[in-house]
């Protein structure tokens, strides 16, 4: 009997099936592989919630954030027991720094999981995390009233935050229309903070256009150190290749220059940083940063930009007012206490159109407790949390107007040179100045590599030439 | 063990016949298992005790044995084939229900200028990072060779930037290349170089990243070459000695062709790990300035991650591995065909 033959047989045999058996749950994976996205029902779990409204319907549930480590979420977590005693639900929740932050997210959204109920975001990730169903759109939470109290308020919020996170879906419609598909929560205007101590000595005034802003810049990086500010330089603002580089100063004087991203012509969209106006902008801004910016300026995100200003390394910073208030409370920096506010250049016009970042917080649309999720959201930005963020904590810029209004907020801001007036003064045109689009991340990456080379050298017309070439295939 | 052993001895104080039927009778059991013992497995029970093992076990025996390998394979070829599979769709966040596009996605990819640029650049570290890590590598092995005292020391401190996440030792170095406050413009401001902008250019961000990688590799070549120099033969050496030769001419006609197989170890891992570089140019450079640092590792994570084309990102990740494929084919070709030359005893 030749039992190595048999054997021979058989293991080709086994191999063979085993081999098949594998490739069942492969090919069913494949199958059902692309299940990141599949569609939403059309029916909203809000409707589920009916009788009248109570803070204690989910006592006893838990559940879970996801959180950027922020001052906002540190008043936020300093807070969370009084959620707890309100609801009897207990918050769990994990906070990661920014750098690391939206990958996370993103990357948990996509999975298809529901590991976090609840979680921080930002308006433009509304535009890549609505249209693959990834946030539960909290229009017709707000609109029930078994489930929402009547406390709190949809029409205190300022209107432009709430429109800033209410979207359609579609790319080129603007902001305000279709779902709610997140709540706003803590918002930043972009604006010029500078340190009086150097502007007192050489003798200088914040500036009121873009031109100015360029001579002042150079102007502080060439006089500053001799005056007794060692390696001070003029202007912080951010340079990384990310996107976040383009939305905060640069945008801001894009958009008081009336310039756009992208033209909407149709049912498509037209890149427009590329227009002869676009290019001179973008290149006087790189000159402006050459001039006056920071060393090592490509790898510059908010933290570096907000610790130059309070370690006295920068004598401006145009970004997020937050970035700036940081620093400028008392103990906080070197500069505490030197730190002043000024809405920033004018537009040729006079204008003050100001490009916003709205911290907003959203639900899992795949969560399985969205009551006990919606009457956290309720909470955390209702008007008792927000006002004490405000007040006690450093949850500053509210996204309500009573909270804005309370006597307690404002004589704390008064201490803060021009914050109040500042924040007055571009609160009525300060919005969301891109085009919504779901490519908006790849978008404003190319955008911000294109700054880059320009600040090293090349030519500003060819280089966004080339990116409205690029982004056209992708975006239109 | 003990009652093959005791079979023997009764064999033995009989007659041959006897044992030659109980050698056939071993032989013939062993057969049946399929195999002969493995290399270090304890030896056969004996035919008495393998017979009391049902057949059926004993024909199952070399399946057991194959199913870990099974599993292993199977765990790298499922995400590998998933991967693949989905290559050949337009699946991304915007297209959760996406479309057969056949290999579209590779047709875009080698027709975009931007994957040629990033493969370049990921060439140019790849063989920048490999060629100076082994060049230093080499010749710091070499100095540790010579001294045993410092060497022994050195050694221990050699090792510590392998202890370091890569990651981290970009986060330490992108602070200290920091031009205003870095520690690297500081020590160079007696030489008039302070203001070094060490990231900001094209040039200079490649070179800052190659730098990094080579400050936490070359230890590793280093150690490597360390051990092929002390496992080196130290007669041809004393010949050499002998015969009056200088240090340059045994350096490279004794020592190099006889640590060159060790030292090829450690270039082919060095190389395949530089070409999938990501950590250390992504938390220096971000792939800046412009797209200067952009490799292919770099441009997979943001199609796949960032930008959410899991498809396009997908394939690319899929043309880097076949890229490192076949240059780890063609190294490792070249390393067997080295160690057999090194092998070959002259007549």
């Amino acid at each position: 009997m030749d039992m190595h033959g048999q054997l021979g047989h058989d293991r080709r045999r086994f191999l063979a099936l085993t081999a098949a058996a594998s490739s069942v749950p492969l090919l069913n994976a494949c199958g059902a592989g692309f299940g990141g996205g599949d569609s939403k029902s059309d029916g909203s779990a809000a409707d589920d919630v009916t009788g009248s409204f109570d803070w204690q319907r989910h006592k006893g549930t838990t559940v879970k954030a996801l959180l950027n480590k922020h001052p906002y979420t540190d008043a936020l977590i300093a807070d969370l027991k009084a959620f707890t005693e309100k609801t009897g639900i207990k918050v769990e929740y994990d906070v990661f720094p920014e750098d690391n932050y939206f990958d996370k997210l993103t990357v948990d959204l996509s999975s298809g999981r529901a590991s976090y109920d609840i979680f921080m975001l930002g308006a433009y990730m509304v535009w890549q995390y609505g249209p693959p169903g990834w946030l539960e759109d909290l229009g017709p939470w707000m609109r029930n009233e078994s489930a929402t109290g009547a406390e709190w308020d949809k029409d205190d919020f300022l209107p432009s935050l709430l429109e800033g996170t209410q979207w359609s879906l579609k790319a080129g419609t603007p902001l305000g229309q279709g779902g709610q598909y997140a709540l706003p929560w803590g918002w930043e205007a972009n604006v010029v903070a500078y340190n009086t101590e150097v502007f007192d000595k050489l003798g200088l005034r914040p500036a009121e256009s873009f031109d100015e802003l360029r001579e002042l810049a150079g102007t502080i990086k060439r006089k500053a150190p001799g005056a007794g500010f060692d390696g001070m330089y003029g202007v912080a603002v951010r340079g990384s290749r990310s996107w976040a580089t383009i939305h905060p100063g640069f945008m801001t004087m894009f958009s008081r220059y009336k310039l756009k991203d992208f033209t909407v012509d149709g049912e498509s969209l037209k890149p427009a940083m590329n227009s002869p106006e676009a290019i001179t902008f973008t290149r006087d801004w790189a000159d402006m940063v050459k001039k006056g910016g920071p060393p090592s300026w490509t790898s510059y995100t908010w933290y570096q930009c907000s610790s130059d200003l309070g370690a006295k390394k920068a004598g401006m910073l145009f970004d997020a007012d937050t970035a700036a208030y940081f620093q400028a409370v008392k103990g906080a920096s070197p500069a505490a206490g030197k730190i002043a506010f000024h809405p920033g250049p004018k537009g040729p016009d006079g204008s003050l159109a100001t490009n916003m970042w709205i911290w907003s917080l959203g639900m899992n649309a795949r969560s399985k407790k969205k009551s006990a999720a919606w009457l956290f959201l309720q909470w955390a930005t209702g008007k008792e949390h927000l006002r004490k963020g405000a007040i006690e904590y450093n949850h500053i810029d509210p996204v309500r107007k009573s909270v804005s209004d309370d006597p307690a907020y404002r004589d704390k801001m008064s201490e803060l040179p021009g914050f109040i007036e500042t924040f007055e003064a571009v609160q009525d045109q300060t919005r969301i100045q891109f085009t919504p689009q779901e490519q908006f991340f790849d978008a404003t990456t190319s955008w911000a590599s294109a700054l880059q080379e320009i600040y090293g050298g090349k030519s500003a017309g060819p280089v966004l030439n080339g990116l409205a070439d690029d982004l056209a295939s992708k975006v239109g | 063990m003990s009652s093959s052993t005791e079979a023997d001895h009764g064999a033995a104080s009989s007659d041959d016949a006897a044992v030659a039927g109980a050698r056939e009778k071993a032989s013939a059991a062993d057969r049946g298992a399929g195999s002969g013992p493995a290399a270090g497995a304890p030896p056969p029970a004996g035919p008495g005790a393998e017979r009391s093992v049902p057949r059926w076990r004993r024909s199952l025996r070399p399946y057991l044995l194959i199913v870990p390998a099974l599993l292993l394979t199977g765990g790298i070829l499922y995400p590998f084939g998933l991967g693949l599979y989905y290559t050949v769709f337009d699946f991304a966040a915007s297209k959760p229900q996406p479309d057969f596009t056949g290999l579209e996605n590779y047709r875009r990819i080698f027709t975009d200028s931007s994957f040629w640029d990033s493969a370049w650049v990921t060439v140019l570290y790849a063989v920048g990072a490999a060629a100076v890590e082994t060049v230093l590598g080499v010749a710091v092995a070499l100095l540790l060779h010579r001294s045993t005292l410092v060497g022994r020391v050195l050694e221990k401190v050699l090792i510590l930037p392998l202890m370091i996440a890569p990651v981290i030792a970009a986060i330490i170095w992108k602070l200290m290349l920091q031009p205003s406050v870095g520690v690297v413009n500081y020590l160079l401001r007696p030489f008039g170089l302070g203001g070094v902008q060490w990231t900001d250019t094209p040039t200079g961000a490649l070179l800052s990243s190659i730098a990094v990688d080579v400050w936490v590799y070359t230890p590793f070549v280093a150690i490597l070459a360390l051990a092929g120099l002390r496992s080196l033969p130290t007669s041809p050496f004393e010949a050499a000695a002998v015969d009056g030769a200088g240090w340059w001419f045994t350096f490279r006609k004794l020592t190099m062709p006889m640590l060159w197989p060790y030292v090829l170890v450690a270039v082919i891992f060095r190389f395949m790990d530089s070409l999938k570089v990501f950590d250390i140019i992504y938390a220096l450079t971000e792939g800046g300035p412009g797209d200067s640092t952009v490799v292919l590792q770099i441009r997979a994570y943001l199609e796949a991650i960032r930008f959410q084309r899991y498809s396009f990102g997908l394939s690319y990740m899929i043309v880097l591995w076949a890229v490192v494929y076949l240059a780890a084919m063609v190294l490792v070709r070249y390393l067997g065909r080295i160690q057999n030359r090194a092998a070959e005893v002259p007549k």
